[in-house]
């Protein structure tokens, strides 16, 4: 089970991609771009998040693709922002002007395959086989 | 662009008519949250008749299923509507998840694979709706990427959201939890299986028709 689980593992590596990368692709674009990265069993860190209709158009590809795909059984996504509601209204105007200027870069979106990060959680001593 | 206009003259029609017939109530959310539970319980209150299928397997669901013309009556009000079932919505699907149900590979493949396309059409769905009912588990932990994509999805078409915390016959059940993750919507707590709220819900939905 456990060789089971470092083959898999394998060839596994974490994509760094920054909202200039994407800032300039048209919704399908973006969509394609984090989802060849995922079938490329990559786990993507995209800065910033993605729009609502975009996370829905990234839902609606995924499930696409597990129908044609084999062995990929789709995504995890999960994006990490901080927690304006406690802040006061200085530091959510902040927070507003820069999302407007920049994008929404204070929130991290991880994208990765279903089927490992299902390995990872399963055994979180293997995310090291990813660093190492 | 179709569907925009479609519904574009729809809601002018309303605004001169002052009529708000057939209203298309969507059913979202995640998978076993009781979707169909709460549309079954509605029909077979109003019309005598069920939607569809339930089942402890996920994705029982997996073709968007409606009811046309259920007339709900509440203090001497009256409105007719279009309920809209819906799969429930995900962001994998693994065939291997069904046989621990018991299904032969062969049928668990073919869910998984009717599963997405369902999927597919629930958020394809979502342009169509006036008013959407969110059907979360509410013994389970409603601050999942799903539901905030669902949710995110709903505020940025403007459709009008109430959320029902279901499954509050369960021990586990903790509607204030729905409430606290997410304080802008107002959540009703019911049971769609013994039918408890229901009345706090026909309500609560009444008074959604009017943000339509």
């Amino acid at each position: 089970m456990k060789k089971a689980v470092n083959r898999k593992l394998r060839g596994l590596s974490l994509q760094v991609l920054t909202y200039s990368e994407i800032k300039e692709l048209s919704i399908v674009e973006r969509v394609k771009k984090i989802l060849s990265l995922v079938l490329g069993n990559k786990i993507v860190l995209l800065h910033g998040r993605l729009r609502p209709e975009e996370e829905a158009r990234l839902i609606e590809d995924t499930m696409a693709m597990v129908d044609h795909i084999k062995d990929f059984k789709g995504i995890e996504l999960a994006v990490i922002e901080p927690d304006l509601r406690k802040e006061g209204m200085l530091t959510k105007v902040k927070y507003g002007i820069a999302r407007r200027l920049v994008g929404d870069s204070s929130a991290l979106t991880v994208i990765g395959p279903a089927s490992i990060i299902k390995e990872i959680k399963r055994d979180p001593k293997k995310i090291e086989l990813l660093l190492g | 662009m179709l569907k925009v206009i479609k519904s574009f003259s729809r809601k002018i029609l309303q605004a001169l008519f002052g009529r708000k017939d057939n209203i298309r109530l969507g059913f979202y959310g995640p998978p076993n949250a009781g979707k169909t539970s709460l549309a079954n319980r509605i029909c077979k209150d109003w019309t005598g008749e069920e939607i569809g299928a339930v089942s402890k397997i996920p994705h029982e669901t997996r073709h968007v299923q409606f009811k046309e013309k259920v007339e709900i009556k509440y203090k001497g009000k009256k409105l007719t509507f279009k309920l809209v079932d819906t799969p429930g919505i995900a962001t994998k699907i693994d065939y291997e998840d069904f046989l621990r149900y018991g299904l032969r590979k062969n049928v668990a493949k073919k869910r998984a694979k009717e599963a997405t396309q369902g999927i597919i059409d629930s958020i394809k769905w979502l342009d169509d709706m006036d008013a959407v009912i969110v059907v979360l588990d509410s013994a389970e932990n409603p601050y999942s990427q799903v539901n905030i994509t669902i949710m995110g999805n709903m505020a940025a078409r403007k459709i009008p959201v109430l959320i029902v915390g279901n499954k509050i016959d369960l021990r586990k059940a903790d509607v204030k939890k729905i409430e606290s993750t997410f304080p802008e919507y107002e959540v009703i707590g019911i049971s769609a299986r013994d039918g408890t709220n229901m009345d706090e819900f026909y309500e609560a939905l009444f008074r959604l028709t009017k943000k339509i």
